[in-house]
């Protein structure tokens, strides 16, 4: 064993490189095609089947299962793209006990749903690794749309719209495309580079051009965007980071979850990703979870998730919750921090047992320490330099239907906007649909007006 | 545990399961492991004529129709008689049955169809020791073009000619077996009685072809890009070969004949329907080519828990659902029964409603929540939900009272009475 394993404080190289490499590999490894065919064929192919309505957006899963059963996987794979470019992102992270497979009738039957997931991750990676990219865009209509974001929302919506024939220039703050896919999704649900794979996949439909380096509110303005182009829609995602507002939260080696994850996924030599031997993460969502395996993969000795209510509040799912305990995180619900100890760094974390009363949550008086040399914040992100003029609610961009904003010819989508459920297909469903009402308004064909 | 001792034809087995003639029973080793494994009998892969063997495909010689999860539905197969010279094969045989004297074993025979040639086969096995003949009128490929198997099988007057042949020139217990690939198994089965067979067996397979290669352009199993029609066997040619036992077993002119059933036996169940429906016996191939001869034992334990918990014999079982089978006129119209669906069971796949929606009568309701309910106003009782519906005794179809209401036609339902009395039958006897 390695002396860093033990080395107190945050520090590189807990793990040798053969036992990192061994701990971020594809946590659900693909089906292969006997497995594929085996699930296939426990699909029941339901009448008007709930795992579909549960869908965001609206797969055919009993069609593409089929599909698949019947020896044309890449037929499936295209009944699944046509309603969700991102198939193969969200197979691999999509919450789907929560969503399809939550729906599924063989869960309710046997408590064992079909593999749908697993399926649509079958179907969609046999066709992109031919390089088969299934749809060709329309007669070019000349018509030009802005797209802010180069996440799930705004690609998703850059390709319905680029499939319609018309020119999308997306503008990108960062220097990667894929939003929270490339800079957020836990390595071991999307190994390979796949964030990269899938968008260059996807813009192989053409027609869309995107500019890095463009940030709305420094480099461009929404005013020049509605000028330039025939619409804009709006995909940037949560920017900004909630607070603690706990007393000693500027000590270092206190963070955003976020930041950290997105360290990680960006590092090409996990050996030199400092991290801490007593991890503390607090939050109770995805981002949390995330955030407190991938220390334990990392070598953190113990960590644990410190989350103000009750287990069942936790927006992280059972099926989350589970993994997270399955890799040796400890999980610590009703109990909120007030005070980060420590001489400069962060050495301990005081926490107050909460309650969850008619009044909302009190913190009492019961208290506790947990040692802990890094702490991450993991209790939401918000909404950030949101251009003038645009009405808010909720903290995320007021939307109607298809993604109107309260601007005219602007629409947006994504974790942004209001009405998703902070999910990578949800992003997908609402930047798809604000295309498709983008394109009804541009042809012509919309019928009320925004 | 049941006493499952059969005689069949003055032929004793320890049970009535015997393995039909095919691969399973092709070689001493195969049958000397399947009597351990515990089968009643075997009817050893049929013999042909001294002199040279047939010759068999060197490429694939079967083809098959899968379910969910590749379970096999139904094989189709090229093969022809044995390939072995006759002198190994009745070694063999000698020496299998000296060393199980308990077991069933019948020697399964397709010569040329001339009295000579069969009265020297006759010869030739005669000191065996086997206990029976089984006649193969059936094997519907290869053999057929050469004026045996099912070329014989498709016509009566050749059937009688034949078995009359075997009998004259030999005292052994003469069993013979039907080819399906006819349009009214009553008459093969009539000719046999006819000629002095002792039973009948059937079904050998049904001619078929399985697939076809969708690159090569033929059909499979594929031999050089060429394909041939086969012989189909297995679960699904079951419902066809029950048909067709039923209809010997309940014909005037057969009835009492011993029947030996074949045709996609599986489980214990399957081979106690086919008892039922008058068989004194089964004989199984596919479910041993697929499983092995293990599934014996399941057949065993399966049929002995039937009888015990009936409190049956084995004669009882034989035949008794014979007097059930009757003509479609003799059913009574006035048998009415609604669908009616167990809300606790249904998992709400609304695989009914699709079925009854878009090809039924429209009498299953799809209510917010997916709660499925059948319209009595509507239901004619079809059963299609029934056999669609994924889970077993979700749906099910209840009786109405005599005098009860039906709600679709708003008349109470009545006594018996079949079409041969109904009003729209223009040939109605006066109802009396
Ligand atoms: C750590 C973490 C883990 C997650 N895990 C899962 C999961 O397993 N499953 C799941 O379904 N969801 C998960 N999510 C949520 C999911 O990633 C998001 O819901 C989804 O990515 C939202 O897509 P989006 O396109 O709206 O925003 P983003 O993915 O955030 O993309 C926004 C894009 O806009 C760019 N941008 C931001 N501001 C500007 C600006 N001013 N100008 C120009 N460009 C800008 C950003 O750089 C980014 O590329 C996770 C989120 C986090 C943070
Ligand atoms: C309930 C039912 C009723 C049928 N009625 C008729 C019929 O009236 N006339 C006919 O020519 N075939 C009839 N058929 C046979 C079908 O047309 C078809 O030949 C047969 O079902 C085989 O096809 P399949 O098994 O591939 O569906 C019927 C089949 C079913 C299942
Ligand atoms: S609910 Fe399950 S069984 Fe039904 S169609 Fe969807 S995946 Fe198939
Ligand atoms: S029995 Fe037939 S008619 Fe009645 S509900 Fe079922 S499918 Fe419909
Ligand atoms: S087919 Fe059976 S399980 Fe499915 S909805 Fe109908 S009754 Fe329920």
């Amino acid at each position: 064993m390695s002396q860093a394993r033990l080395s107190p404080g945050v520090v590189p190289g807990r793990l040798t490189a053969d036992a990192l490499a061994a701990n971020f590999r594809d946590v659900a490894p693909p089906l292969d095609r006997h497995e594929a065919q085996v699930a296939a064929d426990r699909c029941y192919f339901c009448h008007d089947a709930p795992c579909v309505t549960a869908c965001p957006t609206s797969i055919d899963i009993p069609l593409f299962i089929r599909q698949i059963a019947t020896g044309t996987p890449d037929a499936a794979a295209r009944t699944i793209l046509e309603a969700n470019i991102f198939g193969g992102m969200c197979a691999r992270v999509c919450p789907t006990e929560n969503l399809c497979e939550g729906a599924c009738v063989r869960e309710i039957a046997e408590g064992k749903p079909v593999q749908i997931g697993a399926l649509q991750r079958y179907a969609t990676d046999g066709l992109m690794a031919k390089g088969v990219h299934p749809f060709a865009r329309s007669t070019p209509t000349g018509r030009r749309v802005a797209v802010v974001g180069a996440g799930p929302a705004g690609l998703a919506c850059a390709h319905r719209l680029a499939m319609k024939g018309h020119d999308v220039v997306i503008f990108e703050a960062r220097e990667k495309p894929g939003g929270l896919n490339e800079y957020g999704i836990a390595s071991y649900k999307a190994v390979d580079d796949f964030a990269q794979a899938e968008v260059a996949w996807l813009l192989k439909i053409g027609g869309i051009e995107i500019r890095h380096g463009q940030r709305l509110g420094q480099d461009i303005t929404l005013d020049g965007l509605r000028a330039e182009y025939d619409a804009v829609f709006l995909g940037m995602g949560l920017g900004g980071v909630n607070a603690l507002r706990a007393e000693g939260e500027d000590r270092q080696h206190v963070l955003d979850a976020v930041s950290f994850i997105r360290d990680l996924r960006q590092s090409r030599d996990l050996t030199t990703l400092p991290v801490g031997r007593d991890v503390v993460v607090i939050g109770g969502g995805m981002t949390a979870v995330d955030a407190a395996v991938q220390a334990r993969l990392l070598g953190a000795e113990n960590v644990t998730i410190v989350y103000r209510r009750g287990q069942d509040r936790m927006s992280a799912s059972r099926h989350e919750q589970d993994h997270a305990t399955a890799s040796g995180v400890r999980i610590i619900c009703n109990a909120a921090p007030v005070a980060l100890h420590g001489n400069g760094a962060v050495a301990e974390i005081e926490f107050a047992y909460t309650e969850d009363g008619p009044a909302g949550l009190v913190l009492t008086d019961q208290r506790f320490r947990l040692k802990a040399d890094q702490v991450f914040r993991a209790i939401g992100q918000r909404l950030e330099g949101t251009p003038e003029g645009l009405a808010l609610e909720g903290g995320k961009i007021a939307v109607e239907g298809p993604g109107r904003t309260s601007i005219p010819g602007v629409w947006a989508g994504g974790d942004c906007a209001l009405g998703g459920d902070d999910l990578t297909v949800t992003a997908v469903a609402q930047g798809r649909d604000a295309a498709e009402d983008i394109d009804a308004r541009l042809s012509g064909r919309a019928g009320d007006s925004a | 545990m049941a006493d499952l001792r059969s005689t069949f034809i003055g032929i004793k087995s320890p049970n009535p399961f015997w393995l039909a003639s095919a691969p399973p029973t092709d070689k001493e080793y195969n049958v000397r492991r399947a009597y351990e494994a515990g089968w009643g009998g075997v009817v050893w892969k049929t013999l042909g004529s001294e002199g040279p063997p047939v010759v068999n495909v060197n490429g694939p010689r079967y083809g098959v129709i899968h379910g969910a999860d590749r379970r096999v539905l139904g094989i189709n197969n090229i093969e022809l008689i044995t390939d072995r010279p006759l002198e190994v094969n009745l070694r063999e045989i000698k020496s299998v049955k000296r060393d199980y004297p308990d077991r069933a074993l019948v020697i399964s025979l397709m010569v040329p169809c001339d009295e000579e040639s069969w009265r020297d086969i006759l010869h030739r096995i005669e000191d065996t020791e086997a206990d029976g003949v089984e006649l193969n009128f059936g094997c519907p490929h290869g053999m057929a073009e050469r004026g045996m198997g099912s070329a014989v099988g498709q016509v009566p007057e050749y059937i009688e000619m034949v078995t009359r042949w075997v009998k004259k020139h030999s005292r052994m217990p003469c069993i013979v077996k039907l080819t399906p690939n006819i349009t009214d198994v009553r008459k093969p089965a009539e000719a046999a009685r006819r000629g002095g067979a002792d039973a009948v067996s059937l079904i050998n397979t049904i001619n078929s072809i399985t697939s076809v290669d969708l690159d090569l352009f033929a059909p499979q199993p594929t031999i050089d890009g060429k394909g041939s029609h086969g012989g189909y066997c297995g679960p699904a040619v079951k419902p066809i070969a029950l048909n067709m036992v039923a209809e010997i077993a309940r014909n005037p002119a057969t009835a009492g004949l011993p029947i030996s059933g074949i045709g996609g036996v599986t489980t214990w169940r399957d081979a106690a329907e086919f008892m039922a429906l008058g068989a004194g016996n089964v004989q199984v191939c596919t479910a041993a080519m697929t499983y092995g001869f293990k599934v014996v034992q399941e057949m065993i334990s399966g049929l002995s828990d039937y009888l015990d918990g009936h409190d049956m014999t084995l004669p009882d079982l034989i035949g008794r659902a014979v007097p059930n089978v009757c003509d479609w006129q003799d059913l009574n119209l006035n048998y009415v029964t609604k669908a009616v669906i167990d809300q606790d069971a249904c998992i709400g796949c609304g695989r009914c409603y699709a079925a009854c929606e878009d090809t039924s009568h429209q009498a299953i309701a799809m209510k917010p929540g997916r709660v499925f309910e059948v319209i009595e106003e509507e239901c004619v009782a079809c059963n299609l939900c029934v056999d669609v519906c994924p889970v077993e005794n979700c749906i099910t179809m209840r009786e109405l009272e005599i005098g009860e209401i039906d709600k679709r036609t708003g008349i109470p339902r009545g006594t018996y009475a079949n079409w041969t009395t109904h009003p729209n039958n223009p040939m109605a006897r006066a109802a009396e």
